[in-house]
């Protein structure tokens, strides 16, 4: 039996649905002939309801991210169904999947990478704005403005570019750039990683307020369990490629059943418990 | 215990159009001793990546004024020409940036790009410094496979791209290690198994490190002592452990008692899960 499909949380249909995705990558080196297929993850099953939180976490090269990828469509997965508000993603055309995109967004774990550095921050925010033809340009403009105060920027800061901004505020700049097609799944890859322990608490206020207010679905992957722990409704733990335990926050905290959840948990430390082992 | 590196007045300021400026680091002083650990915190923009780029001579002067005084082993960094520089940068003074994407060149093996660090500060065979770079990369965990040492960073997992910047970092053994959020991209393992690492090599190398990291988990496992910027300045400092206790600035509080546990896992038994 497969762990992910054995919980389900509320009597809600889920609004996206992943059953059985595999992804492999196929390598060959240079001058060989010889191809070696990796498997990134296999046979995972997960379901996010509306307004709600599924964490998936894992160490580095469980798989966590190619999964952010196939869910979010960027990579053609090798076998399985994602369906979205009960549509399968992978069976659309090109057209029909061009409106459905903007249904689910992706912040990744590193903004400087993620945001044009030749454009200024308000044409990154109304990018997908112009790309989806929606809105006039000043109708476009004062959104991306709008959109800047939401996430803690200062609109007047407009007409900067990314290289003007510091690591936490381009992180900003990504999460308005997600917002601004008022998406029903954000898949946040690590995004807050790269923040401060400050910016973050913030953030994560930001993001649960947006949930609340327009019944938002994330899918959050992280290696941070002590992060995860503070906003998600359910944890799912991956290892080497597979979900090896699916639970609430709250019952995996108080009873983790795979080894390697054990592991994960006890690797969550206070600074007292650190500041204790020091000493001694 | 004698001074490694004295850092005194830094002000480093950024040219924008026209005539503004950027203040990024104002009057900023401190020291580091041989083998110590000294943590820099401060909320993302206030100036600690620009102190490490100071340090390496890596601002360039035609968009940059640095100011102020960096002794290195009681020489004066900031008059020093590129040639001298470079003979420090990662000899004397390495750097394990945040985002190891950006470290490492897409188009070399991971084993190659440490020995050109070896092969750049020393006159051996490249034989050599391939063999010397092997350890290395033994030493950051990436234990003897050949598929790791062949491959290229695009083959390998963030986890293991961080380690390969962090064995390019250590490989010619240098005296002051500058470690901007070295654990970051990890996950929560291999983030304790790098910062246990760490704080090995620099008890065994008697290395100075100084640790920017916003994480007080990660400053409360290695940080002797602890700085705090805001808004360009270093508005508190002292020992770790005192500073968690009793911080006198508000940004000293935000920044570590961000790192309680949140009300979901503080009615939780947390001696059981440690």
């Amino acid at each position: 039996m497969n762990p992910g499909m054995e919980s389900k949380i509320g009597e809600f249909e889920p609004l996206l649905r992943v059953s059985g995705l595999s992804k492999q990558y196929v390598q060959q080196r240079p001058f060989s002939r010889k191809k070696i297929a990796v498997t990134a993850f296999q046979d995972v099953s997960l379901a996010i309801f509306p307004g709600k939180t599924l964490a998936v976490v894992g160490e580095s090269g469980a798989g966590k991210s190619s999964l952010a990828r196939c869910i979010a469509l960027l990579e053609r997965s090798s076998a399985g169904a994602i369906e979205l508000g009960g549509r399968n993603l992978l069976g659309l055309s090109g057209k029909e999947l061009f409106a459905m995109r903007r249904q689910v967004q992706l912040i990744f774990q590193d903004p400087s990478s993620a945001l044009n550095p030749r454009l200024t921050a308000g044409e990154i925010i109304a990018e997908p704005l112009l790309i989806q033809g929606e809105g006039t340009k000043s109708q476009q403009r004062s959104r991306a403005m709008r959109l800047m105060e939401q996430v803690g920027l200062d609109a007047a800061w407009e007409h900067k570019r990314p290289l003007e901004f510091s690591g936490g505020q381009r992180q900003r700049l990504a999460i308005a750039r997600a917002l601004a097609l008022g998406p029903r799944l954000l898949i946040l890859d690590e995004a807050l990683s790269n923040l401060d322990a400050a910016n973050q608490t913030l953030i994560l206020k930001l993001l649960a307020e947006l949930q609340a207010a327009h019944s938002l679905s994330f899918l959050h992957i992280s290696h941070d369990l002590r992060l995860v722990s503070e906003f998600a409704d359910e944890v799912a733990v991956m290892y080497q490629g597979r979900i090896v335990e699916r639970k609430t926050t709250r019952k995996l905290f108080a009873s983790p059943e795979h080894s390697y959840s054990k592991e994960l948990l006890a690797s969550v430390r206070s600074v007292e418990s650190i500041l204790l082992e020091r000493s001694a | 215990m004698q001074a490694l590196l004295r850092v005194q007045d830094l002000n480093i300021a950024y040219r924008g159009a026209g005539r503004s400026r950027h203040h990024a680091v104002q009057n900023v002083s401190f020291e580091i001793c041989e083998g110590e650990v000294v943590g820099l915190m401060g909320e993302s923009g206030c100036g600690k990546t620009s102190i490490a780029l100071a340090l390496l001579g890596l601002l360039s002067a035609e968009q940059v004024d640095v100011s102020g005084s960096i002794q290195f082993r009681g020489e004066e960094l900031l008059s020093k020409d590129r040639r001298a520089l470079r003979a420090i940068r990662g000899a004397g003074i390495s750097l394990v940036f945040q985002e190891p994407e950006l470290a490492l060149s897409p188009v070399m093996n991971v084993t190659d790009q440490v020995a050109e660090v070896i092969h750049a500060h020393n006159d051996w065979k490249w034989e050599r410094c391939r063999a010397d770079a092997e350890s290395a990369l033994e030493h950051v965990g990436l234990s003897d496979s050949r598929r790791i040492f062949s491959a290229y960073p695009h083959q390998l997992s963030g986890g293991q791209r961080q380690r390969v910047v962090l064995a390019q970092a250590l490989a010619c053994k240098p005296a002051l290690l500058i470690a901007d959020e070295p654990a970051a991209s990890l996950d929560a393992r291999s983030q304790s198994e790098i910062l246990a690492l760490l704080g090995k090599l620099q008890r065994e190398l008697r290395i100075s490190i100084l640790l920017i990291s916003h994480a007080p988990e990660v400053q409360a496992t290695l940080a002797d002592r602890l700085m705090v910027m805001a808004n360009g300045r270093i508005v508190e400092q002292g020992p770790f452990e005192q500073l968690y206790r009793n911080p006198t600035h508000d940004c000293t509080r935000a920044m570590l008692r961000a790192a309680a546990p949140a009300s979901v896992t503080e009615d939780m038994d947390f001696e059981m899960v440690t």
